[in-house]
């Protein structure tokens, strides 16, 4: 009788990539609901076409590579980046401009970089930046959330401006659309309004921005959640929300005038996507303990610093590509000691 | 302790019965290395005990009484017909522990072919020897046991704790240690229950025993020791360096037949389970027994049999056949089948999640040595500490990519040489 000569171990635990990134997507469900009640279905919708062009993109790219289509294609990677693109964008982006920052994140900065596992950069991110500096415009319009605008977009009406670029008859863009609490902030800024003043405006609720600060409460869930199901670690999480209470408390402090107090911080913009869903992508993380509290502490640190001092409202996307870009300096020097050795 | 994983134990099956003794077949199969020296030659007459060959370091003996059958061409078998008779070698005298001097009790270990029984066989007088060279002061006996399946030293704890004692006692004799401990895990009831009433009975104040909480590799002897004495091996040093000699229980249960028979190493337990045979059973097997007449034994296969495994499901060796004979090297047999392995799927890129490295228990980052195993780094690896990897497969285990880390170690390692 022959038997069986593969190599040890026999038995391994049942975790595959494919569990992790569902999970990682159904961990993603609560923000997706929270932001679909107070900003209408766009982001829905943008879902879809980011991850139809994210999937038809990676097709294409598998066959020319003779990869097996089965495995790669549903692994769960591509749909995770086209989403995360879709939070990034506004709920009325026009159609083509998520289908080409979806294209460019699976085309330029994941498979010519080596395909999964071998992207430097975070996908998303590196597809996001790609629009905002190509579109300003068109990438910062974002909606109004729900209360502070008379308008109701249905599904329909949301789904035509999405693939007309215009609005339904008799309705105006100022209407629907406003600055997001830290742009205010930075507009504000700009206008040499105090804090108070700043925060003083509708838009801002009662801690962080109408809204905003739910569907950042939402991400918060799913990512403990991520936490407790093992598919993350606490280390980039705790390290970058750590990083950016730091540097709020410590500048408003200084000079509250001009600076946001650091639940604001915290609970606005894409600081929670940010910190449980874009900086842990392993691939493109640091790879031991230690550099991940390093990694993670300077992404919250860029994210402040952009934001406070930088020219563009939030500062995650350019932190996180920022820090991809260091993770080898970062692993060169942050191998932990090995069992038998000093050092 | 650093890394590892909880791994389900599956040795319900095989220790819920006694230990058995195999069929001794009327062919002996005695497998050797090609370097061996023969001592025999086709159509002698050899006696149990007799040495019928020296290979490496290790005296090969003879497991039954008969004729030499045959010689393999590349003489790395010598097949016995047995003639059942048993009939003893007059080398075979018992030794009277009081009297005979370390150096004494050395050779008759050496002479007896007693070999390291957990898995490695390597020559228990060469290392006792060494350990004696660097004034080892604790025997350190490595009851932990650790991988899932394999049972053969908790059943040799519960029925002859007394043997096991009595080892102990002669390999600190032997090794010049003042010190034993014997280091078990905690869940382990029936054994440890057995271990204290003989060490009650003794009443030996130098030898002790340990509890080590249930963990997968705490019998890997660098991480023993750690967990025992609070220090670390260092790399490329042995335990010796740091006074400390590790023996697994089934050799010093070997040195005790040979202290209270003269009996030399001729035989094993083996434990033989898996849902592929229809009983599990641990087995004192004679060596050069065939695979095949332990799942006899058995009660012969049972449904289709994924895997034939040597060892454990983490480290041990997929036999391509039954064909193989029993040796000092072999603890267990698993015919798997039906749900007792989860084999590794489709291989996927490494994507970075660093599960690997929570896991080694050596402290190493396995996600690393894979990318400069691949790009043949000599130096990186070597500076990454892929000589320090203990294969035990912790780091495979957690692989959401399921890549065969283990394996390209070992390969890597072999590159290096």
């Amino acid at each position: 009788m022959k038997f069986d000569t593969s190599p040890a171990p026999h038995s391994i635990s049942s975790n595959t990539v494919r569990r992790m990134m569902l999970l990682v997507l159904a961990a993603l469900v609560p923000a997706i609901v929270a932001h679909c009640m107070w900003f209408g279905s766009g982001l829905v919708i943008n879902i879809v076409i980011a991850s139809a062009t994210a999937l038809a993109c990676e097709a294409i790219v598998l066959l020319l590579r003779n990869k097996p289509l089965p495995i790669f294609l549903f692994d769960g990677s591509a749909v995770l980046t086209a989403v995360l693109l879709a939070f990034a964008l506004p709920p009325l982006t026009p159609w083509w401009i998520t289908a080409s920052g979806s294209a460019f994140a699976i085309l330029v900065a994941k498979h010519l970089y080596g395909g999964l596992g071998y992207n430097v950069f975070n996908p998303a991110m590196a597809g996001y930046a790609a629009l905002l500096v190509s579109f300003p415009v068109l990438t910062t319009r974002w909606s109004l959330p729900a209360g502070l605008t008379p308008i109701d977009l249905g599904f329909t009406q949301t789904l035509g401006v999405v693939f007309s670029g215009s609005l339904p008859n008799n309705l105006q863009w100022d209407a629907l659309s406003g600055a997001t609490p830290l742009a205010s902030v930075r507009a504000g800024l700009i206008l040499r309004s105090t804090m108070d003043e700043i925060h003083a405006q509708k838009i801002f609720g009662s801690m962080s921005g109408v809204g905003w600060e739910w569907v950042a409460f939402a991400t918060l869930i799913g990512g403990i959640a991520l936490l407790f199901l093992r598919v993350i670690r606490w280390q980039i999480p705790v390290a970058m929300l750590g990083s950016i209470f730091l540097c709020a408390t410590l500048m408003a402090a200084l000079d509250p005038g001009k600076y946001s107090g650091p639940m604001f911080h915290l609970f606005s913009g894409a600081t929670m996507l940010g910190a449980f869903f874009i900086a842990t992508d392993p691939v493109s993380a640091a790879t031991s303990d230690r550099g991940r509290l390093i990694y993670g502490a300077a992404i919250g640190a860029l994210t402040y610093a952009v934001r406070a001092w930088g020219g563009y409202p939030d500062g995650v996307a350019f932190a996180v590509l920022l820090m991809n870009a260091a993770v080898p300096l970062i692993d060169r020097y942050t191998v932990p000691r090995i069992y038998g050795r000093r050092e | 302790m650093r890394g590892g994983l909880k791994l389900p134990a599956h040795k319900e099956r095989a220790t819920s019965s006694p230990i058995m003794r195999a069929t001794v077949p009327a062919q002996l199969f005695v497998s050797l290395s090609k370097s061996a020296q023969l001592l025999v030659k086709h159509g002698d007459q050899v006696l149990l005990g007799q040495t019928l060959a020296r290979d490496n370091n290790l005296a090969i003996l003879a497991p039954a009484s008969g004729t030499i059958k045959a010689i393999a061409a590349d003489k790395n078998c010598v097949v016995i017909d047995n003639d059942g008779r048993e009939t003893l070698h007059a080398s075979i005298q018992p030794i009277d522990l009081a009297s005979i001097t370390p150096i004494a009790l050395r050779e008759r270990i050496e002479l007896a072919g007693i070999a390291g029984l957990g898995g490695a066989a390597f020559p228990t007088g060469t290392k006792v020897r060494a350990a004696h060279e660097r004034a080892v002061s604790l025997l350190l006996l490595n009851a932990a046991e650790c991988e899932p399946f394999i049972s053969c030293d908790e059943v040799l704890l519960r029925e002859q704790a007394d043997d096991v004692l009595l080892g102990t006692q002669a390999l600190m004799h032997a090794s010049g240690a003042t010190q034993a401990v014997i280091a078990i895990e905690n869940d382990k009831a029936l054994a440890i229950a057995a271990l204290h009433n003989a060490l009650s009975q003794l009443a030996n104040t130098s030898i002790r025993m340990r509890l080590v909480d249930r963990f997968y590799p705490t019998g890997g002897e660098r991480q023993l020791i750690k967990l025992v004495t609070g220090n670390e091996v260092p790399s490329g040093k042995i335990p010796p360096d740091m006074g400390v000699l590790c023996q697994n229980v089934g050799t010093a249960v070997a040195v005790a037949k040979l202290v209270r028979y003269g009996m030399p190493l001729i035989e094993r337990v083996v434990t033989v389970t898996g849902r592929g045979v229809n009983q599990s059973k641990n087995l004192v097997a004679r060596f050069g027994t065939p695979i095949a007449s332990l799942i006899r034994d058995c009660g012969d296969y049972v449904g289709r049999i994924d895997r034939l495994i040597l060892g454990g499901p983490m480290m041990g060796v997929a036999l391509d056949s039954d064909g193989h004979s029993v040796n000092a090297t072999i603890n267990c047999i698993i015919a798997a089948s039906g749900d007792d392995l989860a084999p590794r799927g489709v291989e996927m890129p490494c994507i970075r999640c660093g599960e690997c490295a929570h896991v080694c228990p050596a402290y190493l980052l396995p996600q690393q040595l894979l990318r400069f195993s691949h790009q043949h780094d000599r130096a990186a690896l070597l500076e990454l500490g892929l000589n320090d990897c203990i294969e035990c497969g912790c780091c495979d285990y957690v692989c959401p990519s399921q890549i065969p880390l283990a394996a390209t170690f070992i390969a890597a390692k072999k590159l290096q040489t």
